[in-house]
């Protein structure tokens, strides 16, 4: 018809065929089909601008993309909870077939084991790495996660104070408010040397390593916050957990990290994947979805859906939590690299990233006017005092090609925490040391 | 498709499902890794390791064919038509799959320095004047990760805007009783109290119930235009002005969008917040359960509170993110999920105005087919044209319930219409076809759909077993969840 004149390579439907159905339909025209919209509220004119073919597109856009100072051309020392890790080339291509990457929540199990049994497999595989009983099927990243752990906290001990560490993630703390504060719920924070922890708290939310790179005393955190009866959540870094005791092994309760070190692009913030572990018992509490084992009508086995009536399409006001659409492909790309890293592969990972950190920070600590302000252990990321403003030396590490750390001064005097893992080069890192010698000068 | 019960292939069956801890075997691998180039460093007290890391030993090669196969035990938009109401199952375009990989975006870090990222903050000004223009509001936060979060996000939105004009007492919710489930669930998690509103015999919201809640308690009301009835609510207009003239607010569910594009502006209604599913509408892949992206639009006088960081352009021309004076604060830790924002610019890019008009026009004919040739096979409860989706209920014959004709089409390689919602129809079939499916596809759907009619008129029992072609039949769900078992153990716990 007339008033659809483009063609498009995605909408099938010729002109004989939309005559063929509007005469079926019994319209004249597919604008009649629109005639329960108001009339001075019909057409409003769109001002878009006009197509552009893929050919144009696509330069375009990476044009666009290079105008961005980004990790694929510069040496990267920037962390602060997104990682740069080298992932093996098979997994983009296996985790985006199409039979993945294009097909809805499974909530027809009988087309979806595909899906369902790879969740399976991705709370399996979290599960284990934390050292903890259960994991559900992922949430948004691992700041909105750990804010449901302190949501699910409150439910678990009816009580309605979320203690908080200041060492950790700042825009982590920022999340646990936007979620917690609408529900009435009061979040402090206090500080990991001496935490205040009241008797109507219902968790202690602490960081593994913390945001500033460095080990706490976790053990006597969780202790700490069972004596009060309030329950301990522990947000990790799953790098660190091929090396270091997992959270299960301290006792907490609940265990959340940023799924996003385990292979998945920086891709400026997202998507990404947010693990969600706890104790068992804590189940039916969970938000989210969560994939759970059963048989067919032959005694096959096969994955649902499960333990579905905590959720919203059910429960509405009622449910754990409003999430629906997660990002289950990113956990099923966090999957198929903890499968293809092994127990071995991830642990010689994270002892690269240890290493070659450490490295770094011996290197750094001994040139003039630099210092490590922090004397805890640390793990692949540490503060460093810079001689001038930490914004001024990350101008500057720029002009010399490489991409420096996060400007952490509102913490730490002209405090950088920077960042070195596997796929940084010893090369790349003594650059990085001549140039902020240099700076330094 | 393998589904043979019964026979020699049963055990290969099995053999190829095994779970990753069950083909492990201690000293395979997946990967590669080069030694360290550093002086060794001296190791962490060795209380602070551990050494009881259980994780798969397997070869790529191995995981390859794990998972490939694990995909084809899967109905997808690649392979099937997927006509799942209010879930916009369109065709996913591979462009943008390559321009989200592109090494400038792929490897950007959310925290880089402004002047590091012009690239990727250009594109998400872009997309923001775009969904702004879409939506008919001025104001737009690219934060929200999903369709749910940006539903909360929209409320305490609208929340923050009522309590800094002291209207902080202000906690009843209207929601229409067709509403996703998410709608109410966002509402209480933004603390508020949820008022269900029901819907007329028409399938329009009931004025009447929603002027006996517009009191100085009303914050405001939830409503999601074209309703979840496929419909498009003609009382829309008149609820927005109830609400406002009760001193409360309107949220608007975009997800249900693909019906308006470029036919109307949801914010020309009244609408003080909209919000919008990029992996409904704007054809990102919506990956099994994700990834989404749940952008929300609002008037000037919520742009203040609009949870952020948000884009702004500056007045040199360069880009800059910043949080709203009064905003809500961070819905995660980044701002945005940026790949799904990518994918839907270059989508909107390439198709441009005229190629959204083409959209709304193609999926609502489509719907409106599907709506007059399956019409003699199960009750309209609601006998309208409709935008782009139909909700009819089943169970005309007794054995034909909603779930039985869905089980059965799954046979056919169709997946199943949405079913069971709206729960204002009982028997509800909410089939969405959209505008990338070709008449020979929705012939041979309804073609399908007489078939299964005509099976239940001869053998009702027939339809109850259904699936019978699928890798696995029909899943003891009570099982699952009476004894649940949510993960791999060794066999000897």
């Amino acid at each position: 018809m007339s008033d659809l004149p483009l063609t498009s390579p995605f909408i099938p439907n010729t002109d004989d065929d939309r005559a063929a159905m509007l005469a079926e339909v019994g319209t004249p025209a597919v604008e009649a089909l629109f005639g329960d919209i108001p009339e001075q509220f019909r057409h409003p004119g769109l001002a878009l601008p006009a197509p552009v073919p893929e050919m144009e597109l696509r330069a375009e856009m990476t044009a666009l993309a290079q105008r961005n100072f980004h990790a694929g051309e510069h040496p990267s020392f920037l962390g602060a909870g997104v990682y740069h890790h080298f992932c093996p080339a098979v997994v983009a291509p296996l985790v985006t077939r199409g039979e993945f990457l294009t097909s809805y929540t499974p909530y027809q199990p009988e087309v979806s084991q595909g899906t369902l049994q790879g969740t399976f497999e991705f709370q399996t595989l979290t599960a284990q790495l934390f050292g903890m009983e259960v994991s559900n099927a992922g949430m948004y990243d691992g700041a909105s996660s750990l804010a449901e752990a302190a949501l699910m906290a409150c439910r678990v001990t009816k009580r309605s104070r979320v203690a908080v560490l200041d060492t950790v993630n700042p825009h982590y703390v920022d999340t646990i408010r936007f979620y917690a504060q609408p529900q009435g719920l009061e979040i402090y924070l206090t500080s990991p040397a001496s935490p205040d922890l009241q008797p109507d708290t219902a968790c202690l939310i602490s960081q593994y390593p913390n945001f500033f790179g460095a080990f706490e005393d976790s053990q006597a955190l969780v202790d700490l916050a069972h004596e009060q009866g309030a329950l301990a959540v522990m947000s990790c870094d799953p790098t660190a957990l091929a090396m270091y005791k997992p959270p299960g092994a301290f006792g907490a309760d609940i265990a959340t990290g940023e799924g996003q070190a385990l292979g998945i692009p920086a891709s400026f913030g997202g998507p990404y994947v947010g693990i969600f572990t706890c104790r068992q018992e804590y189940i039916r509490q969970l938000p989210g979805r969560i994939a759970g084992k059963t048989v067919d009508t032959e005694g096959r086995t096969g994955y649902v859906l499960t333990l579905q009536p905590r959720e919203q399409h059910i429960r509405r006001e009622h449910a754990t939590s409003n999430i629906c659409t997660s990002t289950a492909l990113i956990g099923l790309w966090a999957t198929m690299y903890l499968a293809l890293m092994g127990k071995q592969g991830l642990r010689h990972v994270a002892e690269l990233c240890y290493h070659k950190a450490h490295y770094a920070a011996s290197r750094i600590a001994g040139l003039p006017g630099y210092s490590l302000p922090n004397n805890n252990p640390f793990f692949q990321e540490f503060v460093v005092a810079c001689p001038k403003p930490a914004a001024d030396v990350s101008a500057a590490l720029e002009q010399r090609g490489i991409i420096g750390g996060l400007d952490v001064s509102d913490r730490y005097p002209n405090g950088m925490l920077l960042c070195v893992t596997e796929v940084n080069t010893r090369d790349q890192i003594d650059r990085l040391v001549d140039a902020l010698a240099e700076i330094g000068r | 498709m393998t589904s043979m019960p019964g026979t020699p292939l049963r055990e290969e069956a099995h053999n190829r499902r095994r779970l990753l801890m069950e083909r492990s075997r201690p000293g395979r691998t997946g990967v590669t890794l080069p030694a360290s180039d550093v002086p060794p460093q001296l190791m962490p007290e060795q209380a602070m390791l551990r050494d009881d890391l259980q994780l798969p030993e397997v070869t790529e090669g191995e995981v390859v064919r794990y998972f490939t196969h694990l995909s084809q035990l899967n109905f997808s938009i690649d392979t099937n038509f997927y006509p799942l109401g209010s879930c916009t199952m369109k065709y996913n375009p591979k462009l943008n799959e390559a321009v989200a990989a592109t090494p400038g975006f792929a490897l950007a870090h959310p925290g880089q320095p402004e002047a590091q990222v012009q690239g990727c903050l250009e594109a998400v000004f872009t997309l923001q004047t775009y969904l702004q223009e879409v939506s008919g509001l001025p104001s737009a936060s690219l934060a929200p990760l999903a369709g749910a979060q940006g539903e909360l996000a929209g409320i305490l939105t609208l929340r923050a805007a009522l309590d800094a004009r002291g209207d902080g007492h202000r906690r009843k919710m209207l929601i229409p009783d067709t509403a996703h489930g998410t709608n109410p669930a966002s509402a209480a998690m933004a603390g508020f109290q949820v008022i269900s509103i029901p819907s007329t015999s028409g399938g329009d919201i009931d004025l009447d119930a929603v002027r006996a809640e517009a009191d100085e308690d009303l914050a405001g009301v939830m409503f999601t235009q074209p309703t979840t009835l496929g419909l498009f609510d003609r009382n829309a207009v008149e609820m927005c002005r109830i609400v406002h003239e009760a001193g409360g607010l309107v949220y608007g569910d975009g997800a249900n969008m693909n019906a308006l594009l470029g036919r109307a502006k949801l914010g020309h209604f009244g609408f003080d917040v909209v919000h919008m599913n990029l992996h409904k509408t704007f054809s990102t892949p919506h990956g099994g359960g994700g990834p989404g992206a749940g952008p929300i639009c609002v008037t000037e006088a919520l742009a203040p509170f609009l949870p952020g960081p948000i884009v702004v352009q500056r007045d040199d021309g360069s880009y800059g993110s910043e949080m709203p004076a009064q905003s809500i604060g961070r819905c995660g830790a980044s701002q945005g999920n940026f790949g799904v924002l990518i994918r839907a610019l270059t989508y909107i890019s390439l198709l441009g105005g005229e190629g959204m008009l083409n959209i709304s026009g193609n999926a609502v004919l489509n719907a409106n087919y599907l709506l007059a040739k399956l019409r003699p096979l199960f009750e309209l409860p609601y006998d309208r044209s409709v935008m782009h989706e139909v909700v009819f209920a089943a169970r005309k014959r007794a054995g034909a319930t909603a779930l039985n004709v869905s089980k059965r089409l799954l046979d056919h390689g169709f997946h199943a219409p949405t079913m069971y919602f709206p729960l204002v129809v009982p028997e509800a079939l909410m089939i969405e076809p959209t505008e990338t499916e070709s008449k020979e596809t929705l012939d041979a759907f309804i073609e399908t759909l007489e078939h299964i009619d005509a099976e239940a008129a001869t053998d009702e029992e027939f339809l109850r077993g259904a699936p019978y072609e699928t890798p696995i039949s029909r899943l003891d769900e009570a099982r699952a969840a009476r004894r649940p078992e949510l993960r791999w153990r060794p066999a000897e716990d």
